[in-house]
């Protein structure tokens, strides 16, 4: 490089300078980096999750996750079901005959398990649970369950969920019923269902706490834990939705 | 709900009315009870729960590694070959292994997201993933760009005819990554939406699944890319314009000719992103003296473009404003409302199902309305900024003798460096380089 003394003098000011800004750079993007780290007070990631209270069932949950098959999965809330004879969810709308053959279920897979638990009364009780691997979160029954009690709902298995940036699904859905929430809050529960837990959880704990007392035996610990697990959960749901209640104006940053 | 699904409703009660209801139900909002079994317990459905983060911070690891060592076959081994394998690798790893997801592109968008919304905890992996291409590209140029982005390398693999872009083109098109840069960041910080995932054209290949829109527009950029070298890099992604201007400052960066510079122009036409600079000539007085004229009135035009910009803005609110779901469903509710429209949209049954006051959304949406009138002005000024800044850096004439690569532009490919006659001899393969270059010359008519 053919380079005079001026020129020298001018490149060691501009490497100088560079070596400034450089170190600047570094530093506040160190400073940058752990603002974000410090302010993330829970220190927890976000995983996407779909409301079932904002869903309708337009399939495209079995469609636009980037998965081949659906991270989206079907759950029964128990405490929230009929447990029908005639299922709305289990059946197709114009079955032929209330059977288990494949023509009568409304699951496009079969991943709808119907299974008999008892009679009472001359009505005969069913219980159904949801092969996961096989549901493709099309949200068919989930869509024929909503005109009985609504207790079948979608949500995304975090086991499967790929976590992507931003949600394909959440793109597609109709109704904006995705949301980022704290991975240990996991689901999004109806207000329906957190209700019925809470009551189921409170139940319980009366009922041991009385069964104590009447044989004048230790509480039962399995089944108290249980029921503080279910107690908790109703809290996360209750608390995650006053937050969502508030709005988003409380969360929106001011420009102003 | 259409039709036949109603009647369909009715059908069923009645047949569950026969069938299995006992005193208590009645049709309409009433749900039909748990039974209570003699010998059964209800069971509870349990949610899935993710899993440890164990694969993140392995993935921070190996992002440390690839950048290391993509740092080191750019500047001190200068290794095309080495380059080009890590490339594949990290093709293999970050984009169809991981699927591509987090990577830094995307990252921009959480880090915006984080800077605003203090309820978004954004994991420290993804800071991470971040802060460290900039932190290379601070001291070693764009190895990041290399070797080490996937989407980089899917199509460093593919430009195999480059041809060269007209430079008026080229410089226009180059505007466009700043500018999506200004609107991922106002729909990152709104909470709006991630649109640069959203229209990430080869996550979709990444994963060999997902949207066809996205598998088609990902389809046509590479098949660009096969004559227009990285049209992705050069003429989109916002994070390449944030590491070429800092690549501009690096400590360190990949040279053509290591030594010196016999300015024998064999690597001109080599670079398929047409990141090489040619040494300048020099000029005459009384043209530098028109040179400094342009200068000064291209420094001028920059205040003039930032308030034309921002004027602009403001007729970007609305337009802006129509990707807030607030705001598009507040429109929708209340235009169903004064009868203009027929019937419901998923989202506005979805919202009239859960009973919640239309005032508050109305409310919400127009606050949302106003925000993006600001954020618009924002970004109008930005998009002035980054046109006036344009016109100064292309009116700024510097001295340069020697060919160099533009180390905004430059990937750090080293395909440039084989096509200079320092490197064969520094390789052992000719003796001398006066041999070379008279031969080139002789050869040359210019
Ligand atoms: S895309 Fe939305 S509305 Fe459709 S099934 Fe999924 S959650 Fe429900
Ligand atoms: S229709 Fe719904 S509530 Fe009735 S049994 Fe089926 S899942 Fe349960
Ligand atoms: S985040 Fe990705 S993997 Fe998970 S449900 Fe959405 S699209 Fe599917
Ligand atoms: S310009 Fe963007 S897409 Fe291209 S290699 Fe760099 S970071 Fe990756
Ligand atoms: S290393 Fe050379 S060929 Fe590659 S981008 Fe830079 S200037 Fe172009």
């Amino acid at each position: 490089m053919d380079t005079n003394s001026f020129d020298s003098g001018k490149q060691d000011r501009r490497r100088f300078m560079a070596d400034a800004l450089r170190t600047g750079g570094v530093v506040a993007m160190a400073s940058a980096g752990g603002f974000l780290v410090g302010r993330r007070s829970e220190g927890e990631p976000m995983v996407w999750q779909l409301d079932p209270d904002r869903c309708t069932a337009c399939g495209n949950c079995a469609t636009h996750c980037v998965l081949d098959v659906s991270a989206v999965k079907c759950y029964n809330c128990f405490d929230m079901c009929g447990f029908c004879d005639v299922c709305t969810g289990y059946f197709e709308m114009n079955y032929k005959s209330l059977d288990t053959a494949a023509e009568n279920q409304a699951c496009p897979t079969g991943a709808i398990v119907r299974k008999f638990v008892e009679e009472k009364s001359g009505q005969r009780f069913y219980e159904y649970t949801i092969d996961e691997p096989i549901c493709i979160g099309c949200a068919k029954c989930v869509e024929g369950c909503a005109l009985m009690n609504g207790s079948l709902y979608l949500q995304i298995d975090h086991q499967k969920c790929l976590n992507c940036n931003e949600c394909a699904i959440a793109t597609a859905c109709p109704t904006e019923a995705f949301y980022r929430i704290p991975q240990s809050q996991s689901e999004i529960l109806k207000e329906r269902a957190a209700a019925v837990y809470q009551a189921r959880g409170s139940q319980t704990k009366r009922v041991i706490e009385r069964d104590a007392e009447q044989t004048g035996t230790e509480i039962d610990q399995v089944k108290e834990a249980e029921a503080n697990e279910l107690l908790a959960r109703a809290e996360r749901q209750r608390v995650w939705r006053a937050s969502q209640q508030k709005g988003s104006d409380s969360q929106e940053p001011s420009f102003q | 709900m259409n039709q036949s699904s109603s009647v369909y409703k009715i059908r069923i009660f009645l047949v569950l009315g026969a069938l299995c209801l006992s005193s208590s139900v009645a049709v309409g909002s009433e749900l039909i009870p748990v039974p209570e079994f003699t010998n059964h317990d209800v069971p509870i459905t349990l949610p899935s729960n993710p899993d440890s983060p164990i694969w993140e911070w392995l993935n921070v690891g190996l992002l440390v590694i690839a950048l290391s060592l993509a740092s080191y076959l750019a500047i001190v081994s200068r290794s095309r070959r080495g380059l080009f394998a890590l490339a594949v690798a990290s093709l293999l790893w970050f984009g169809f292994a991981r699927g591509g997801c987090v990577c830094a592109i995307g990252a921009v968008q959480n880090v915006t997201l984080g800077m605003f919304d203090s309820s978004y905890a954004i994991p420290w992996t993804v800071i991470a993933i971040f802060v460290l291409p900039l932190v290379y590209t601070l001291f070693f140029g764009r190895t990041f760009c290399a070797a080490v982005c996937p989407l980089g390398a899917i199509q460093e693999v593919v430009a195999v005819r480059p041809v060269r872009v007209p430079s008026w083109l080229d410089h226009s098109l180059g505007l466009v990554p700043y500018i999506y840069l200004g609107l991922a960041i106002l729909y990152a910080a709104t909470g709006t939406a991630f649109i640069i995932c959203r229209y990430d054209p080869f996550v979709a290949m990444f994963r060999m699944s997902g949207n066809v829109n996205m598998l088609i527009f990902g389809g046509s950029i590479l098949l660009l890319g096969v004559f227009i070298g990285r049209p992705y890099c050069r003429y989109l992604c916002p994070y390449g314009a944030i590491l070429g201007v800092l690549s501009k400052g690096s400590k360190w960066h990949g040279r053509i000719a290591p030594e010196t510079c016999i300015q024998c122009h064999l690597c001109e036409n080599s670079c398929p992103y047409g990141a090489i600079a040619t040494p300048t000539r020099p000029i005459h007085k009384s043209e530098r003296v028109k040179a400094r004229g342009r200068l000064a009135k291209s420094l001028l035009s920059v205040p003039v473009l930032i308030i034309c910009g921002v004027l602009v803005g403001l007729l970007l609110k609305t337009p802006l404003s129509k990707l807030d779901a607030d705001v598009r469903l507040a429109e929708r509710i209340i235009q169903e409302d004064a009868g203009e429209v027929e019937g419901m949209t998923d989202a506005s049954e979805a919202f009239r199902n859960t009973g919640q006051p239309t005032s508050a959304l109305i409310e919400r949406a127009i606050g949302q309305r106003e925000l993006f009138g600001w954020l618009g002005m924002a970004l109008g000024g930005w998009v002035g900024l980054v046109v006036g800044v344009k016109f100064v850096t292309l009116s700024i004439r510097r001295r340069r003798v020697d060919y160099e690569p533009d180390r905004a532009r430059c990937v750090s490919c080293a395909r440039c460096y084989w096509y200079c006659p320092g490197e064969h001899v520094r390789q052992g393969l000719v003796g001398d380089v006066s041999q070379l270059v008279s031969i080139e010359t002789t050869g040359d008519p210019r």
